[in-house]
Formats: structure tokens, sequence, C-alpha cells
């Protein structure tokens, strides 16, 4: 059984769990709106996340923009970031808080500075996905800088499997070449110039390949 | 050969994305000078409505009709462009904005005179960043040419334009979930109705379409209604851009006439399954559309009409095919692991059912499920269908429940192959089974 909340306050005959109450009567008050001379707000983020909050009719638009900026600066979304970019904008903290941790790509705990995301959806499922994952993880191993995870549709299934890495996408990638991203990056070079997305041609302009094979 | 490149046009040329390229090789925005100096809204209105553009993004609502609903008068109107494209097996919208980014932007322009919004989004998922950046330098400029901004080619109206980046999350393509994720919330959906072209961001009418649907507006402005239905059939008018991926040969977009056969875009354009291969089943609008199986699907005109009839959806216009070597229960698993990831939590149905028939599958393929569990499964999709705020739950479903009804003998063949005794009840750990009676 499992006691309502509070109901032994009253009645010392029913038995209290103290998971009830503790933790959850707040010891201060909430988080208020911090001034800007409280924050220590860097003036290059400040002047951004102005700037960001002029393109919209409602400053409140600029949340995920402003939140994107914290995480340029600071490398994830820290709690002492959004309590700059609050400031700012002037929201509480916790609101700010509250729409980072909905988004994916929002990172509410420290990440590496690389950043890889492999798909392992569907299309990317079927074409090797989940082997992709485990070699990127694998060369990432034991190396704080590199924050590697698995995905949802990064909606690149024609280059299937593929990877998002450092904001740009690369595939079809080969098992191997997870370990060469790895060390190109390590190394400050550029990432499988091959297999960027940018160079990629329309589909329908690449010869078949196994042409006449079957045909 | 099918293909029929009217978005596609000069996409292999890279020129295209400069504003000098887009003129030069598309004789680009002369269109939407001559429907700001020449056209009054309702001109472009019916032109949109008459040519019977269907939109792209997957509910293929008359794009015209939508624009519309729009009230007139003197207010604070909106345009968003959706291009929160994060449907599993679909990445034209991708494709139309690297390659040609003004295209788009033409289409906005002249969608913000039909729907007289005089400030336009362009919501993009975040994971597109290399898009994104292609997007802002496009839009800076279309503004320093003078395309956007204050008296737009000296004809007193102005249209601002912001790119808008994401963060992450499927359910911002649903578009009352976007509204909220562009006024800086949670992306979660809204009660409709309203509907966003009554009260949509900030609260005013709204229109919002799709990366695809927006970059026909101009071709349709430029050459007419009659020549755009002279594209397709009669209930899918005009050229679609088709994502095929999965178990092809040459996966990719290809831009076709709607109602070409199914078979030739998979086995003609994309190449087919690898040699020695059989396609077994696909989806044919992107993972929430009901599979269909080869048997089914493959001869059937690439059309809203016969999708629909067939049982599916045309959607975004995503194929994944899935051939021999695919096991449709670990699919099936894999789809409903996606909803379960990115369902929003607002509604019950949804946020426990995708969990429940996550957990469901995993035992199937885990050989600890029993045949009356597939009916289960079944239930649990059509306890979610039509129950919620917006569609991702039925996203799910959807495809979910045609899998187990189409192929369940595979299935059943998955847990017979584990030889446990279906009269054995297994003990699951708790969080598996929930609440005991």
């Amino acid at each position: 059984m499992s006691p309502v909340d509070g109901a032994g306050i009253d009645n010392p005959n029913l038995p209290v769990d103290p998971a009830v109450n503790e933790g959850r009567i707040p010891d201060r008050d909430p988080q208020g709106i911090p001034e800007l001379h409280e924050v220590d707000c860097p003036p290059e983020m400040q002047e951004r996340i102005e700037a960001l909050m002029s393109r919209y009719p409602d400053r409140r638009s600029a949340s995920i923009p402003a939140l994107w900026a914290v995480q340029e600066r600071y490398g994830w979304c820290t709690p002492e970031g959004i309590r700059q970019a609050a400031a700012v904008m002037r929201f509480t903290p916790a609101y700010l808080e509250s729409v980072a941790s909905f988004y994916d790509l929002l990172h509410t705990e420290p990440v590496g500075t690389h950043r890889i995301e492999v798909c392992t959806n569907i299309s990317c499922w079927m074409r090797g996905g989940d082997g992709l994952l485990d070699a990127f993880e694998a060369a990432a191993a034991g190396e704080d800088d590199f924050y590697v995870t698995g995905f949802e549709c990064l909606g690149a299934c024609d280059i299937a499997p593929m990877a998002s890495i450092d904001q740009r996408y690369y595939g079809p990638l080969e098992m191997a070449e997870a370990a060469t991203a790895i060390a190109q990056l390590k190394a400050g070079e550029e990432v499988l110039p091959e297999k960027a997305l940018d160079r990629r041609a329309l589909a329908g302009d690449v010869p078949h390949p196994g042409e006449g094979a079957d045909a | 050969m099918p293909e029929q490149r009217v978005l596609l046009e000069h996409a292999d040329d890279p020129a295209l994305r400069t504003i000098d390229g887009y003129k030069r090789l598309a004789g680009g925005y002369a269109t939407m000078e001559r429907a700001y100096r020449e056209l009054e809204q309702d001109e472009v209105l019916s032109e949109l409505e008459d040519s019977g553009l269907r939109g792209r993004g997957g509910a293929g609502f008359s794009m015209g009709k939508k624009a519309s609903f729009l009230p007139r008068g003197e207010m604070a109107k909106y345009l968003c462009c959706n291009a929160d494209e994060s449907e599993p097996g679909a990445f034209k919208d991708r494709e139309l904005m690297q390659r040609n980014p003004h295209q788009l932007i033409e289409g906005i322009a002249i969608a913000a005179l039909a729907a007289d919004a005089g400030h336009a989004f362009i919501f993009i998922r975040g994971e597109y960043a290399e898009q994104a950046d292609i997007l802002d330098a496009a839009v800076a400029a279309a503004y320093e040419a003078g395309y956007l901004g204050e008296n737009i080619l000296g004809t007193h109206r102005d249209l601002e334009l912001v790119v808008h980046r994401g963060a992450g999350a499927y359910i911002c393509g649903e578009e009352t979930a976007l509204l909220d994720a562009l006024e800086g919330k949670r992306g979660n959906p809204r009660l409709k109705p309203p509907f966003p072209a009554v009260q949509g961001l900030y609260g005013g009418p709204t229109l919002i379409n799709n990366v695809e649907t927006l970059a026909n507006v101009p071709h349709i402005v430029r050459h007419g209604a009659e020549w755009f239905k002279g594209f397709g059939t009669e209930q899918s008018p005009g050229t679609k851009v088709v994502s095929v991926s999965g178990g092809v040969r040459r996966p990719g977009n290809y831009e076709v006439e709607l109602g070409i056969p199914t078979r030739e875009l998979i086995y003609d354009l994309a190449g087919g399954p690898e040699h020695g291969h059989e396609i077994k089943a696909f989806y044919p609008g992107g993972s929430s559309s009901p599979v269909l199986t080869a048997a089914e699907g493959l001869d059937l005109p690439y059309s809203f009409e016969a999708m629909a009839e067939a049982g599916s959806m045309l959607g975004s216009g995503s194929i994944i095919v899935a051939d021999d070597r695919v096991s449709i229960p670990h699919m099936a698993l894999r789809t409903a692991r996606f909803y379960h990831h990115e369902s929003c939590g607002k509604c019950a149905p949804c946020r426990e059912g995708t969990n429940w028939t996550v957990k469901m599958l995993e035992r199937v393929v885990r050989g600890e499920a029993t045949p009356m569990d597939l009916d289960i499964i079944s239930s649990v999709q059509e306890n979610i269908m039509g129950h919620c705020l917006c569609v991702l739950g039925d996203s799910m479903a959807m495809p979910v429940s045609a899998m187990v009804r189409k192929f369940r003998d595979e299935f059943e063949q998955v847990i017979e192959d584990a030889g446990l005794d279906p009269h054995v009840v297994v003990q699951a750990p708790p969080e598996t089974m929930g609440a005991s009676a």
C-alpha cells in the first residue's frame, strides 16, 4: 500500500513513507529571472541572443536559437549558460531548461567536442547501421573528446548507412571508415572528403551499378 | 525514361544555388516579379486552387484550398514552410533545399502573396545544418537583391523571411507542434480546431506548407494550372520527388509524374533489389504508411488515390524497400522504437501505446511471446488510432498492424522457432507487464 501524499501529517496512525515528502517540498524559492549583472554573460553571446530575439515578433521564439548559441559557446547547455541566456531573454532558467530537455540535439549533460550521430533507423539498419554505430563506438572508446550516439532517421537514407559528424553528413560508410574518420578528426584533417553528402550527384545522374548484368 | 524533372531541373549544376545561377539557368524570380507587379491575391489563389496541387508533406490536402481558408482583412498573418522532414525514408526536401534554395524562397514569396502574409518562416530540422547554412546564405542574397524585406520591387509589399532551426524532434513536423516550437516552447501538438489557418502562429492566421509544395508554386504561377495538370493523374496532378531507399541498388531522389507504375520507380529508376534477391514488401509513403507486399503494391500506379485504395498512403512520397533478407518482425520493432522515442508524451494512447508495442515486439523477436500476443499487439494498435491529438500514434499503429496482419506467418514462425510452450505464461520483468491484475 502506498500512502497518500501527506496523509500521515495529520493522522499519526497512518504509515508515512518519507520518500513521499522528501525532496518534494522545495527548500528554497524557485529561481526567478536572474539579473544580467548576476550572471556574467559574455558580451558577444548577449549581443547574439539579442539579435536573435529581434528576428521574431515574440522574443520567446528565440528560445531554441538562444540555446543553440549557449551550446556553441560552452559545448553543451550548461546550467550557467542557461542562466545567462535566461537573464538576457527575461525568462526563468527553468523555462529554458524545459525547452532544452525536449530536443534531442540540445544537450543538458556534458558531451564531447566532436559529435557523431549514427543513424540506426529502418533504411540504415537494412544496410548495416547497427554495425557502423558499433564501429564508431569502438574507434572512439576511451576518448572524452568524442560523443558517439545512435540516432533516429537523419533524412539521408540515400547514403545509408550514414553518420552526421559535427553536423555534416557522410555516407555510404564502410565499417573501417569509422576509425579513419576518428583519426582524421584527431589530426584536424578534413573528414572523409569523398563521402561528404555535398559531393554526391543526383541519383538519376549516377551510372547504373552492374548495368547490363540482369537488364 | 520516366524521370520528369521540374523541381529538380538543373539540380546537378552547383551554380543553381546562387541567385545569379538560379536566374540564368531557371529563369528565377521572374515569376515572382510578375506576380508582385501584375497579379492580385485572388488571381494567385485561384491559379493554385485550379492546379489541384496537393500538399507534399504527408496529408495530401489541396494547397490552394488551405491557403483560401485564411481570413481576409488587416491582421498579422504568417506563412510557415515546414522543412522539418524527419519521417524515416524521406529525404526529398533535403535535396530540394540543398540544390535549389532560391526556388523555395521564390515559392514562399508567391505563396505569401496568396496568403497575404507579411512574415514567413522556414522551420528546418536541426540535423539539416548544412542545408540551413545554404538557406541562410540564399535568404541573405534574396534580401540584398530586393526580393525580400520592405517595399519589395517597389510594390509596397513587405515580407520578412526567417530561417528557424529546430533542435531534433520528429513531432515538430506536425504542424501545430511546429508552431509551438517556433514560438519557443516544447514541441507539443495542439488541439484542432482551431486550425492554424484561423489561429496559428502567435494566434494569427497561418498557412503551413511543406518544402516541396512551396517549391511547386513558382512553376504553377509561371506556366498556369493547365500546364501543371498535364502531369500526373486527375486526382494527383503534377510531378513528385520520390525518395527511394532500403534494399535497392540505386537509392536516391527521383522526380516522376504521379501515377507512373510503382514497379518502374523501384526497378527502372532505383535499380531494383540486389542480385539474387527479391522484394518482399515496401513502405510506399514513409515509415508511417502501411506496408504493401510486393504482390499487392508493385503494379499499382504511384498516386495518392491508388495508394489510398490499396489501404496505404502516398504520404511524403518515400519508398522504403525491404528485400527477402529483412525480417518483418524486426522491421516492425525498428518502426515502433522510432515512434516510441519520438512520442511527445502528451496523449496517453500514444505515449503508452508506443511503449507497450515496443515491449511486446521485443518479446516477439526474443521468442518470449505467444501467438495470442500478436492479437494483443493488433488490439493495442486499434486503440491508438484516432484517439490522440495528432497522428504520431497512428503513424506507428498503421504500419505495425499492417505488418502483423500481412506477415502473421512470419511472426508466428519467429515465436515457434524459439521453441517455447505457448501455454506457459512467460514471466516477464515487472516493468514489461505493467500493473498486475
